[in-house]
């Protein structure tokens, strides 16, 4: 962290939120992605309460779509930390048949990660719910607080937000409310890799470049994961060497042809794209207000 | 040098801060061509500026926002140069949204003030200065926008700077640097303006770039909230939190505030291993030795350098709840990482926002500025904010809506429960007494030996002290041994032992105690001395009556025995004589009442004696 000086800053900084919100948490839990700021998130929850455990399950909702390399590495490295893993699905949505080839991105998106994260949230009833996300990613994430309220119905109020001045977090609460707690908000996506190699934390290796099978559609690569992805008469999964910057679902996430296959690599890459990383997203590529009224539904 | 620099951008609605934050992050080339891209189909939607990029687009982030054309709430970006990184806080210009403004502003550095060369200083400039400075931001730029409107004018620029150098100077801000620039066209932000030869100052991102804008760090005693106990198994209690303030190592000596306990640092514990300091700004878990009482809201501080402690503050405060505040209206405070119950007692004044003038009111409403009085439920450790951000800054929130209502700086404690030296406050007897929550006072008891005065004594001290009362018992044997050990029993120096008794009895009433002085004191003239020492009414004779003939009978240490005997001269009752008390506050009858009636007696008539 030596050349990145800000770098521990960025983490006493969220090992104080983490540390804030736990202290104060009746029933907290952690979202876990699987990606990499997941990966950074799980690893300052670990520092940040040594020598105990992580003092807060990890809650993965799972649309059943996830890269197979994903649910490995989740098992694993839940174990490794010593922490309860929750996995949580919409079985109806399931039963239902919903899969991103036959109800669509957006449809799919809505039942199973929406809903599905609104059920697994309301079976836990937690009131502190940690999160990796970076007001980087985005410009309306950009104006969220780092403790964000949520109503009972897992909304969030733009225009109510409670002021938070310092360090000072309210995180008082009425029945049902819930307060997500995002440790990274100031971490830009250069920051997390920087401190993924500093630290060298594991990540999926889905992130690094390799030959993999995918197809072009709509002008984005798409990864063949399993047999479940249709393809259409005369598509044939061809090798290339891609890597991912997010992680998601298979069929709804956009690999990059790229060669960079060691972290030193990935962080030249990142800082010299001219593309942002939601670009990767397939369900981001909706209109601009897409991303806020989604936040607003409980979606993040 | 601050490896990153947080700053805020402020000033009047409409002024440019959202667009010149959108040009400085396109000149640093922040800007993804994707998100580019977006902001060209939003302009041609929502923007000012015809079909031109309208680069605010590209922070005004919430779909109201782009709608109405001005910002709402903060946002945040990060990024870096080659020089340094930051973090800006893009702020609302509009009153409305002033506490937003607040919350952006409280972390940064640095605020740029922004204002229009066309409009120079408006009310809303002038408050957001007075924001930014009570918020502990030492630096400024104002950054006077829109002068390619005015054809860079040197003669539009220099007025307005001259103006809000006396403006500020009047707050206490004396770094400012002035600097014309141009949100449109770029002049003067990451590049020097063509057209302003005229100003030899930097441009806004080389200031940015190298300003020194952090408080010094050095020789500041170690100070670190405690924010978690961490308790993993019965063999490790680790103290979390973030330093405040100055550095620590294993083997430092320690005091827990409020308490005062003193300890040793045993060790800092980071993940996998231990470190040899910690300084300012790093999280980390202490442990100490011995195994001190610790918990969350203490504050771990460097012995001999005791952090103040007190229940009474004079405050400034901005005010961001929709309900004004109100004097009296219960709220929780929370104060680093401790939460106490507290209550305005007095407004002093608003403040005027333009001029800064000091205006009675009766209440502060959404977005005033004021200065308070302030008393929370128990004494708390704190610094006040001029010294320490972090120890000094405080929340007030809304008990019934939960809301955060305002957000305040302490400036002094109205009555210091720690011994430093005061300033404008006399703190006298009362006021000590008052942070007791008692009525100090001297009962002084006085009868045979044997008739029951430490018996009593004892009793009324416990029956006290359970219901929350601060007392101390004065006796014979704790004096005996001690201040009095050099006194016999000739009549000389038991006149003087109880001179002496008396003055000590004083001292602790006026340290706010409520004293028992339990002593035979057989002449009534020493007895009058005493009470002469003390305020009316703050000394009670309690007369513990008795006969000889009954404490002879119970004689529990065999003194009258002896003195019968002839062993003990000059002893009371025997061979000396005791004056009975004429008109005593309270005459207990031990040969009638039991040691619990004689209590209740007593208290009955503390009750009465207010
Ligand atoms: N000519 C000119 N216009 C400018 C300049 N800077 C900003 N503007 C215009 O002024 C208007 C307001 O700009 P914003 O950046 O939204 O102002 P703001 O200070 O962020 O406003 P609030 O956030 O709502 O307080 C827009 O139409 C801008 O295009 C400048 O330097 N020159
Ligand atoms: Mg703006």
């Amino acid at each position: 962290m030596k050349r990145y000086p800000w770098l521990s800053a960025l983490e006493s900084e969220a090992i104080e939120i983490m540390r804030e919100g736990i202290a104060v948490a009746a029933r907290p839990v952690m979202l876990y992605s699987i990606g990499k700021d997941s990966s950074v998130l799980l690893h300052l929850a670990r520092k940040a309460f040594w020598p105990a455990p992580p003092p807060m399950p990890l809650l993965h909702v799972d649309t059943t779509w996830k890269f197979r390399e994903m649910i490995a590495f989740r098992d694993r490295v839940a174990a490794e930390a010593g922490v309860r893993l929750i996995v949580h699905t919409n079985r109806e949505g399931v039963d239902a048949g919903i899969t991103p080839f036959t109800h669509g991105s957006a449809c799919f998106t809505e039942a199973m990660k929406t809903v599905a994260l609104r059920q697994a949230l309301d079976a836990g009833r937690y009131d502190i719910v940690f999160v990796g996300a970076r007001r980087d990613e985005e410009k309306s994430r950009a104006k969220e607080r780092i403790f964000s309220l949520r109503s009972p119905t897992h909304q969030w109020d733009p225009k109510a937000q409670r002021p938070e001045p310092w360090n000072l977090y309210n995180t008082h609460l009425q029945t049902g409310e819930s307060l997500r707690v995002s440790p990274l908000s100031n971490w830009t996506e250069a920051d997390v890799w920087r401190y993924i190699a500093a630290e060298e934390i594991p990540i999926v290796p889905l992130y690094y470049a390799a030959e993999r099978p995918v197809v072009k559609r709509d002008g984005l690569w798409i990864m063949v994961d399993d047999d479940r992805m249709p393809l259409e008469p005369g598509e044939a999964p061809r090798m290339r060497r891609v890597r991912f910057r997010t992680l998601g679902c298979y069929p709804l996430t956009a690999a990059i042809e790229s060669d960079a296959a060691t972290l030193a690599a990935i962080i030249a890459e990142t800082i010299a794209t001219d593309h942002s990383e939601r670009e990767g997203r397939l369900i981001d590529h909706d209109d601009e207000a897409s991303m806020e009224r989604k936040k607003r539904e409980g979606y993040f | 040098m601050t490896p990153t620099l947080r700053f805020v951008l402020c000033g009047s609605v409409d002024d440019g801060k959202s667009t010149l934050l959108g040009r400085i992050l396109q000149d640093t080339r922040q800007v993804f061509a994707d998100e580019m891209e977006r902001v060209a189909e939003d302009s041609r939607r929502y923007g000012t500026r015809g079909d031109a990029a309208d680069l605010a687009l590209l922070v005004d982030g919430l779909q109201d926002e782009r709608e109405q054309g001005i910002t709402i709430d903060v946002a945040y970006r990060a990024f870096e140069t080659p020089r340094r990184r930051f973090i800006v806080a893009d702020a609302p210009g509009h009153e409305q949204y002033t506490c937003n403004m607040a919350t952006g502003a409280s972390t940064a550095h640095l605020a740029v003030v922004m204002t229009d060369a066309r409009k120079g200083i408006l009310p809303q400039t002038a408050r957001h200065t007075r924001i930014v400075a009570m918020l502990g931001v030492r630096h400024i730029v104002l950054a006077v926008n829109k002068m390619d409107l005015v054809d860079w004018d040197r003669d539009r620029f220099e007025p307005i700077a001259a103006q809000y150098w006396a403006e500020v100077a009047r707050i206490g801000v004396t770094k400012v640097q002035a600097i014309p620039v141009s949100a449109l066209t770029g002049g003067n932000l990451t590049r020097p303006a063509a057209e302003s030869p005229w100003h030899n100052g930097p441009t806004l991102l080389e200031h940015l770039e190298t300003v020194d804008a952090e408080r010094p760090a050095d020789r500041q005693p170690f100070r670190m909230p405690v924010q978690y106990v961490n308790r993993p198994n019965p063999d490790f209690r680790g103290y979390c939190g973030r330093v405040a303030a100055g550095t620590v190592s294993p083997g430092d000596q320690v005091l827990v505030s409020p308490a005062g306990t003193p300890a040793e640092v045993e060790s800092i514990v980071v993940w996998g291993g231990e470190r040899q300091q910690a300084a300012r700004g790093d999280s980390v878990t202490l442990t100490l030795q011995p195994q001190v009482d610790v918990s969350r809201g203490d504050v771990i501080v460097a012995a001999g350098e005791p952090l103040e402690v007190a229940d009474q503050f004079q405050a400034r405060i901005v005010w961001m709840g929709d309900e004004p505040l109100t004097v009296g209206r219960p709220y929780r405070m929370k104060l680093h990482t401790q939460e106490v119950g507290a209550t305005v007692t007095r407004i002093r004044h608003r403040v005027g926002v333009s001029d800064g003038a000091e205006l009675a009111a009766a209440h502060l409403k959404l977005n005033d500025l004021g200065v308070i009085n302030l008393a929370t439920t128990r004494p708390v450790p704190f610094a006040p904010f001029d010294e320490s951000r972090a120890l000094g800054g405080f929340i007030l929130i809304d008990r019934a809506t939960n809301a955060t209502a305002g957000a305040g700086t302490i400036t002094f404690p109205l009555m210091r429960a720690a011994n430093l030296s005061w300033q404008a406050f006399d703190i006298d007897r009362a006021v000590r007494a008052q942070m007791k929550r008692q009525r100090a006072r001297c009962l002084w008891l006085t009868g045979l030996s044997a008739s029951g005065k430490s018996t009593v004594a004892n009793l009324l001290e416990r029956r006290l002290v359970s219901g929350g009362r601060h007392t101390y018992l004065l006796d014979g044997d704790n004096l005996r041994h001690g201040l009095n050990r050099d006194l016999g029993f000739t009549e000389a120096d038991r006149v003087e032992n109880i001179r002496r008794v008396a003055e000590v009895a004083r001292l602790m009433v006026d340290a706010g105690l409520i004293v028992i002085a339990s002593f035979i004191s057989p002449f009534r003239s020493e007895r009058e001395f005493a009470r002469s020492l003390f305020e009316p009414g703050d000394f009670m004779e309690i007369f513990v009556d008795a006969s000889v003939e009954v404490c002879a009978r119970r004689d529990p240490k065999g003194l009258y025995a002896r003195a019968l005997n002839g062993e003990i001269r000059n002893f009371t009752g025997v061979s000396s004589p005791y004056e009975r008390p004429v008109n005593p506050d309270v005459h207990l009858d031990t040969e009638k009442l039991s040691p619990d009636q004689c209590v209740k007696l007593v208290v009955r008539r503390m009750e009465d004696v207010v």
